[in-house]
């Protein structure tokens, strides 16, 4: 020690020992992480008990045969993938799920940057407009589309006929009947994509714009090089997180079509629904439902393999 | 000749500003039709909604254009919030919403602050798992979660809602406030353990009360997605007594004979309303939680 | 009042990283000690360790006489002010200063006159009911020294608290600082990494370097003289050349060698000290206030060295050289009167009454 305070008094110290009461803080510090156990308790039990208890039950009623008296093993899966209606639910869980995310994503990304380009008092109110579809909760919204679409006199034909064309009866043919449940889900969904991009386009800094058109870059040169790169992590989390929602979609489907015509714009959960709840066949429609598992298990990792480069970045 | 020259020098740099300008101005005008455009798609089912709810039913069956009101009627309202069955399932709604939000907020605060602050064996796997729960989508074990409910005797029961709905809203919210709390900054706390508070006190004392916008958000997010659900009571609720909002329009009043278009609108309205009313003032809170979600790790 | 007293006291993260390395340190009653260092040396985990924010690792903090291992912050009667003031942002000024006196249940008069003496002592009466947010950096500073003022803590710790403020205002405060403790006269421990704060407020300065203390002393002790070539660099701005040398001779004829043709006789007070290092690699350490212009007339130990001018930067009240002595680039600092130009040479001199010589093995100043 090169201090004269110090080294008077170190010699005298020579031998000293630590005091021994390390034990009582070791015990602080363990009725500290009992504390902070107890306080998750209530989650812990309710994630435990109505989330996960759940999924294993469900694989295990998955396993039964209808009255639940027997247990027979894959045959609910085997009879499923064998049915020619359940393959019609796979197609459409896939086609629905897709085009709608590409569409909310795409329209998402577009209005987000259109947002972007406006000053912010009138961002504000544009916001707020374009937030509407996301806040009426879907299965009352979705009654109004009905409303508007279904039978030879809804308002869409009215104005088809003033332009001369033939009314349509759009909920009776299958494929204006998947377009409408998309179009419907992409009306309801996009402004959820466009409030995250807006944000995140808020966060990229204005001087690489700048800097971009200062090294010649023109507007669509900017979103290629600029926007994208940024927004690409936060695009593959919506875009992924969208997938998980859409796939097990419920509402829309339900009030707009209820998988008709001839089941072929049921997705898993109305097809489950109405096996498990509507004709009580419990077994089969919790088999129907783990069908939305895989999924969920894979986009997760990613999803969260992405909110943690997220918070790394801190962008 | 060097008047010549100054023309020149000043002509050169006025042309290329206004073509910058003129870029702008295209940018800023392309941005305003496209708005207006997506403005009108968005808006054309609530606003045909509107109009319906303020028709009379023969105006409504009548072939005039569907897009316009021809006479002025708020009969459908007025009859609607008569109706007993609208005002079982808005109360019914009320009520249940009302406590899970509660319930909510205090299990996802404390666990929050659990997470966020104090730690313990295993934490950061179990604030994961509350992410992945969140994940979690209601179609996947509304049918177990059926059996279970019916060996409670909760089936055709409001309060069964009351059980359920915290697994839809507690996990997202833990997760944000999660994010909320540990934006704050560590020397809070220790500035308040040096002036003497536990941790009841810290977190009553200074995390609610900073955390508020983020207390807020949470409270938000519960109440619109409880308000909004719809395949838990559709599944679990039979009778019109304890139906909610959403499954009692859907299921009674369109199957009912007495009820047309008119009133089936005008009671959608009244539903949507609340969660459109609590955007349209807390539309910034709203939307700071819904971006924290993905963004707080 | 209280005197703190640090006994071998040493902080490890995972058994590997050693942060503080067992250092001893004694504050007396009424002291304002200073702790500096570059980032990472172990101040602020030292400072945390008195406050009881971190666990030791191994010795003894006593407070007043008493062990306070273990005891929590809340009983160490202590007080502190943060770099970032964490001040509770939902609270006005009078609740923040307020806060700590309601945990410890005093009566609502005594709490009352003790914040209004503390705003009195800073000079804050008018912002009592505003919020953090509506202050500025130094109201913000006030506050969080008013914070710790109220308490009547056994000792006051500051951590860096002056880094977020500007150039000007980090200069007023510090004054205030200063005022403050002479006024309240409270044993203070002052962490900072600016050895300019630490030496204009500390009655002792404690550097430190890589976990250990490097020299404890009065500011002035340590700039006049270092023990540890850290030392020597650390205090003073611009800081200290260190210009390689060697010393050769016998007896009383000892010469300080710094290249072929340049070689000067050491001063004869120096001889008796330096007699042992003959012959070997040293360092030369002068600062550049000892590095100047070559005045008129010639005083005893101060040497002749033209040299050709690198770079000068006019500070005002003087001129800052940079040139090179064999190869080596030091700085000086010159009258403004004189006409330096960068490119030419400029006679200058060495005063070697300043000088320090550094065993470069070891590090130490002999």
């Amino acid at each position: 020690m090169a201090d004269g305070t110090t080294t008077v008094s170190a010699p005298a110290l020579r031998g000293f020992a630590p005091p021994a009461r390390r034990s009582s803080l070791r015990r602080f510090a363990q009725r500290r992480s009992t504390t902070a156990v107890l306080m998750c308790l209530p989650l812990i039990c309710l994630i435990a008990g109505l989330v996960v208890y759940p999924f294993f039950y469900s694989i295990w009623l998955s396993l039964l045969n209808r009255a639940m008296t027997r247990f027979i093993a894959l045959f609910n899966y085997r009879y499923l993938l064998r049915s020619d209606t359940f393959q019609l639910v796979i197609f459409q869980s896939c086609f629905f799920a897709i085009t709608a995310v590409f569409f909310k994503a795409l329209i998402g990304f577009i209005l987000a940057h259109v947002m972007h380009n406006i000053s912010g008092k009138d961002q504000k109110l544009w916001r707020g407009v374009l937030l509407v579809p996301w806040v009426i909760p879907p299965a009352l919204s979705t009654l109004g589309w009905w409303w508007m679409i279904s039978g030879d006199y809804s308002a869409i034909n009215w104005l088809l006929e003033q332009v001369g064309m033939h009314p349509v009866a759009w909920l009776a043919s299958t494929w204006w009947a998947r377009i409408w449940v998309v179009a419907v889900n992409v009306w309801y969904g996009t402004p959820f994509f466009m409030i995250m991009y807006l944000a995140t386009l808020k966060s990229v800094p204005d001087q690489l714009y700048e800097a971009a058109a200062i090294d010649g870059a023109t507007w669509l040169q900017k979103i290629r090089y600029i926007s994208l790169p940024m927004l690409r992590n936060i695009i593959s989390i919506t875009v992924l997180f969208s997938l998980i929602v859409t796939f097990a979609n419920f509402d829309i489907v339900e009030n707009l079509t209820a998988g008709a015509p001839a089941n072929t714009t049921h997705v898993f959960a109305t097809y489950a629904f109405q096996l498990g709840i509507q004709s009580g066949n419990i077994p089969l429609g919790a088999a129907v439902s783990l069908f939305i598992f895989p999924i969920l298990a894979i986009f997760s990792v990613f999803i969260l393999r992405g909110v943690g480069r997220r918070a790394q970045e801190g962008i | 000749m060097s008047g010549a020259a100054a023309t020149a020098g000043t002509f050169a740099p006025r042309r290329r500003r206004s073509s910058i300008k003129n870029e702008r101005r295209w940018a800023l005008w392309g941005s305003y039709i496209a708005l207006v455009v997506f403005a009108i798609g968005f808006l054309i089912p609530p606003y045909f909604e509107l109009i319906t709810s303020l028709k009379t039913s023969q105006e409504i069956g009548s072939g005039k254009s569907p897009w316009f009101v021809h006479h002025l009627y708020l009969g459908n309202f007025i009859e609607i919030i008569r109706n007993p069955q609208f005002q079982t399932f808005f109360l019914n709604t009320v009520k249940v919403t009302i406590l899970v939000v509660i319930v909510t907020l205090v299990i996802a605060i404390l666990a929050a602050y659990s997470l966020a602050r104090m730690r313990f064996f295993g934490s950061t796997a179990f604030a994961t798992g509350v992410f992945l729960t969140y994940l979690v989508p209601e179609s996947l074990l509304f049918i177990p979660l059926f059996k279970v409910l019916s060996f409670l005797h909760l089936i055709n029961s409001t309060w069964c809602l009351a059980l359920i709905w915290p697994t839809l809203s507690v996990p997202f919210c833990t997760w944000i406030m999660i994010g909320y709390f540990s934006s704050i900054p560590k020397e809070l706390d220790e500035a308040a353990m040096i002036d003497g508070a536990s941790h009841l006190q810290m977190l009553w004392k200074i995390f609610i009360p900073v955390a508020m916008p983020g207390i807020i958000a949470a409270t938000i997010f519960a109440f619109t997605v409880c308000w909004g659900d719809f395949l838990y009571p559709l599944a679990y609720l039979f009778t019109a007594k304890q139906m909610v909002l959403t499954s009692g329009i859907v299921s009674n009043l369109i199957h009912g004979d007495v009820l047309d278009w008119g009133h089936i609108m005008a009671a959608n309205i009244l539903a949507s309303l609340p969660p459109v009313l609590i955007y349209a003032f807390l539309m910034d809170y709203y939307i700071a939680g819904l971006t924290a979600g993905a963004t707080k790790g | 009042m209280a005197q703190v007293t640090l006994r071998r006291v040493s902080k490890s993260y995972d058994q590997h990283v050693q942060a503080v390395k067992g250092i001893d340190l004694e504050i007396a009653d009424e002291e304002f000690v200073v702790l500096v260092g570059p980032s990472g040396c172990g101040k602020t985990t030292t400072l945390r360790m008195i406050a009881g924010l971190e666990e030791i690792t191994g010795g003894e903090i006593t407070i007043a006489g008493e062990v306070v291992n273990d005891v929590p912050p809340r009983d160490r009667d202590i007080a502190m002010v943060f770099q970032n003031y964490a001040l509770y942002p939902h609270m006005t000024v009078f609740d923040n200063m307020a806060f700590g006196l309601k945990l410890r249940k005093f009566a609502k008069d005594e709490i009352r006159r003790r914040v209004d003496e503390a705003a009195r002592i800073l000079d804050i009466g008018e912002l009592l009911a505003r919020k953090p947010k509506a202050l500025s950096g130094g109201q913000r500073q006030r506050v969080a020294m008013g914070r710790a003022i109220v308490r009547h803590p056994k000792v006051f710790l500051f951590d860096e608290p002056l880094s977020n403020l500007d150039a000007k205002l980090r200069v007023q405060m510090r004054t205030e600082i200063k005022k403050v403790h002479q006024t309240v006269r409270t044993t203070t421990v002052y962490v900072t990494h600016d050895q300019v704060e630490a030496m204009t407020l500390a009655d002792r300065v404690v550097v430190m370097n890589r976990g250990v203390i490097e020299q404890v002393g009065p500011p002035q002790e340590l700039y006049h003289s270092p023990a540890t070539r850290f030392v020597a660099g650390f205090i003073g701005s611009p800081a200290m050349n260190f210009i390689p040398c060697r010393i050769q001779g016998r007896g009383n004829e000892l010469t300080l060698r710094l290249a072929d043709n340049l070689s000067f006789p050491l001063p004869p007070d120096r001889t008796q000290r330096y007699g042992a290092n003959t012959d070997r690699e040293m360092l030369l350490g002068l600062r550049p206030e000892h590095l100047t212009e070559l005045k008129d007339q010639a005083k005893p130990n101060v040497v002749r060295l033209d040299s050709r001018l690198d770079v000068t930067e006019p500070m005002g009240m003087e001129i800052l050289v940079h040139f090179r002595i064999n190869g080596t680039a030091v700085c000086g600092r010159v009258d403004p009167s004189v006409r330096a130009m960068a490119g030419e040479i400029l006679p200058m001199s060495a005063d070697l009454n300043h000088m320090h010589l550094i065993d470069p093995e070891t590090d130490r100043v002999i």
